[in-house]
């Protein structure tokens, strides 16, 4: 045979809850329960209350540049609730608050840390996630690590999700975390939340494939496209990658297909770049409203739970902006105390008198006279 | 002439470069319909088209090496990284491919281009976003590195590194992007790269800065008592620098005071100093004060005023070596 094929592949896409909240109740089976449904639907809209309050903050002047999750929330709960809390690990991007707090991390944690403060990231005893990642595609490997320390200690019921985004895949640092987990075939599931956009850049002219989930095909790993605004396609996808992950499968790829329906950040204008009518077309897709025509629909859900809701994530958002603001000033000298386990000896005198100058750090120096003291 | 901002006159010399030489061609992200996150290149791909000012993928490793390509085969590469904390990826590329490609060939094979970088902090900006990583690349040969504060500055100097036959590394400081207009210039000119920039003429102590303290540097300037006399050298040229114009004036005054933002140890400071040791050793009256960033990673933005050189660290610094 001197000519045949020696690879074929495709790639399936995956709805389960369709943009009018009708479920396809045979792929649904054996995945969620309509309580869990309800769980994550709340998840949802505390989360979009949470990113419509931010934006507020950073627009009063309280808060710097911060990216909105809105639209895309249902790739972070149905995929957190998929993974076990502290157990498994999750390796961020910045746009799944939702997951975030589902593992733990207390919610005004992200208000402190977009309010300029990195102790927004020192995050209590027992929560499994590593600080959001700020130069985009290059944590995926951090997650292949901590994923391969699974399978090296043999801890084979433990597993990690790492969450980028469509822009994301076109770093080095992206194949390279998808090619060590496949060659390692460590426990990860890598999620890519694939928005259409990076900032100004359109999917399209990111890359000429027609998915992102096919690039995982080169790895040769389980590789699915999904609805990533139909949680019960998210929760499957990433349930069948975690029990794969945790038999011994290695790892997995989910492309979520989901719409960025806010600027990149409150840094940017959309406006400048993206067509008002693609924006308004995904304005229906809406996890939420799916979500909650679904729930209606099989009785779960009213308009007096609605109301109800609406006034519990405007409290519960209430008291992690207070909380956040509350927390008191870092000292000013506080970013020198977490350098070193043990800071050097140069670096204390730097912190202790908040000196860089090799004069005024010795004030004894021979030569320094009285009204030099008198200036320290 | 017009009154131009310091993104203003990169905007529009980069306009005029790819009127002017058809070889030009801007890669980045963003930089095309979005016109850039500072709208440095804002109207330029509407103007000479997608093909000349090119919004590229998420991938600095792919800019910086596409663009080592390009100029190889003779265009004038001008690539932008969008924040001077993203050229962690590009690094290798630049330093191992672009500062070597010369001398390895024996200048058969050369990398003409220009890296534009927005660099520095003081403007509120995520983690990341407000680094100083010139002594960096002033570290790696090969490259040439450049950092102008002013409008009029950037135009000429952003001219010569694109007419340069070697890399060069253009830092922007995005903190003083806006903040004032000044008299540019319609028709081309160059600055060389190399040559400092004496802003203040003074005579009991020398100040040596470059990009956003610059003005840090005359506020404090302007804080102290009448009767002393600073002068005040802006660098422009980081790599090479002008240590004729730095030696001049340290031999005048005995006194010398270095400021930056980037971290003090193997800052560009500690350079400076040592070249002084040993081109003014004889005239000096004080140790050479280098008043900079900490060694310490840069804060977010809660703390980044506690981080950088401000004006009354840079009074106090300048007091001192007075006082010596
Ligand atoms: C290495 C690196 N390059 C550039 C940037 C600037 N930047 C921040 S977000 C972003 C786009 C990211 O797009 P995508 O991965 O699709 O994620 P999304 O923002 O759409 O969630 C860019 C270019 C960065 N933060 N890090
Ligand atoms: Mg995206």
């Amino acid at each position: 045979m001197p000519h045949h094929t020696v690879y074929e592949a495709k790639i399936e896409h995956l709805q389960i809850l369709d943009e009018d909240g009708k479920l396809d109740k045979k792929l649904a089976k054996d995945t969620l329960s309509d309580d869990q449904v309800v769980y994550l639907y709340e998840q949802m809209r505390v989360c979009r209350e949470l990113d419509e309050i931010a934006f507020k903050l950073q627009r009063s002047g309280r808060m710097g540049t911060y990216p909105q999750n809105k639209g895309q929330e249902a790739n972070a709960v149905g995929s957190a609730l998929a993974m076990v809390k502290g157990n498994d690990w999750v390796v961020p991007s910045y746009r799944e608050n939702a997951a975030l707090f589902m593992h733990g991390m207390p919610m005004h944690y992200v208000i402190q840390y977009w309010m300029g403060d990195e102790r927004g990231s020192k995050f209590p005893e027992g929560v499994n996630i590593t600080p959001l990642s700020v130069p985009i595609g290059t944590h995926m490997l951090h997650a292949t690590g901590i994923a391969w320390a699974f399978k090296q200690r043999k801890e084979a019921d433990r597993a990690v999700i790492t969450y980028f985004g469509d822009g994301a895949t076109s770093e080095g640092d992206f194949h390279n975390a998808m090619n060590f987990a496949s060659v390692m075939q460590v426990p990860c599931v890598f999620y890519c939340q694939n928005n259409s956009w990076a900032i100004s850049l359109p999917r399209e002219q990111q890359m000429n494939s027609a998915t992102v989930a096919q690039k995982a095909l080169a790895y040769d790993m389980p590789t699915i496209q999904v609805d990533g605004n139909d949680i019960f396609a998210v929760y499957k996808a990433t349930q069948d990658a975690r029990k794969r992950a945790i038999e011994g499968g290695g790892p997995s790829f989910i492309e979520g297909v989901t719409y960025r329906l806010a600027d990149h950040t409150t840094a940017d204008d959309a406006r400048r770049y993206r067509d008002e009518e693609e924006l308004h077309a995904w304005l229906d897709k809406d996890p939420l409203i799916r979500t909650r025509k679904y729930m209606e629909s099989v009785g779960v859900w009213d308009d007096k739970k609605q109301e109800d809701l609406e006034n519990r994530a405007k409290t519960i958002v209430k008291e992690v902006v207070d909380a956040a603001i509350s927390v008191p000033a870092p000292e000013s000298s506080e970013f020198f105390d977490d350098m070193y386990a043990e800071l050097p000896e140069d670096l204390k005198v730097q912190r202790d008198t908040m000196r860089t100058s090799s004069i005024g750090r010795n004030p004894s120096q021979i030569g320094l006279n009285a009204q030099a003291a008198e200036i320290q | 002439m017009a009154q131009q901002t310091l993104v203003g006159a990169i905007t529009s010399t980069l306009d005029q470069a790819l009127e002017r030489d058809p070889e030009v061609i801007l890669l980045g992200e963003d930089i095309g319909t979005n016109g850039g996150v500072f709208r440095a290149t804002e109207g330029l791909m509407a103007k000479h088209g997608e093909d000349r000012v090119v919004s590229t993928p998420l991938d600095e490793s792919g800019i910086m090496g596409t663009a080592i390509g390009l100029a190889i085969a003779g265009m004038k590469a001008i690539p932008e990284i969008q924040f001077e904390g993203f050229l962690g990826p590009a690094y290798d590329q630049l330093v191992n491919h672009g500062g070597r490609m010369r001398t390895r060939t024996r200048g058969a094979v050369t990398v003409p281009m220009t890296v534009r970088v927005p660099v520095g902090g003081g403007i509120h900006a995520p983690e990341l976003h407000s680094d100083s990583p010139e002594a960096i690349y002033t570290h790696s040969p090969g490259i040439k590195v450049v950092m102008p504060c002013t409008p009029y500055d950037a135009k000429g100097l952003l001219n010569s590194a694109i007419k340069d036959p070697d890399p060069v590394m253009f830092f922007e400081p995005k903190r003083v992007y806006r903040t004032f207009k000044e008299e540019v210039p319609e028709e081309y000119y160059e600055i060389p790269i190399g040559e400092a920039k004496t802003v203040l003429d003074g005579d009991d102590l020398t100040v040596v800065t470059w990009g956003a303290p610059v003005f840090q540097c005359l506020e404090a300037i302007d804080n102290l008592p009448e009767d002393v006399s600073v002068e005040l050298i802006d660098l422009r040229s980081i790599y090479p620098f002008d240590m004729d114009t730095i030696a001049e004036s340290v031999q005048r005054t005995g006194r010398c005071v270095i400021v930056h933002e980037a971290p003090l140890t193997c800052g560009l400071g500690a350079e400076i100093a040592a070249r002084i040791m040993e081109e003014c050793f004889l005239h000096l009256e004080a140790p050479v004060q280098r008043v900079t960033g900490f060694d310490t990673i840069m804060p977010y933005y809660k703390l980044e005023n506690e981080y950088l050189p401000e004006a009354p660290r840079i009074v106090k610094g300048i007091k001192e070596c007075l006082a010596y």
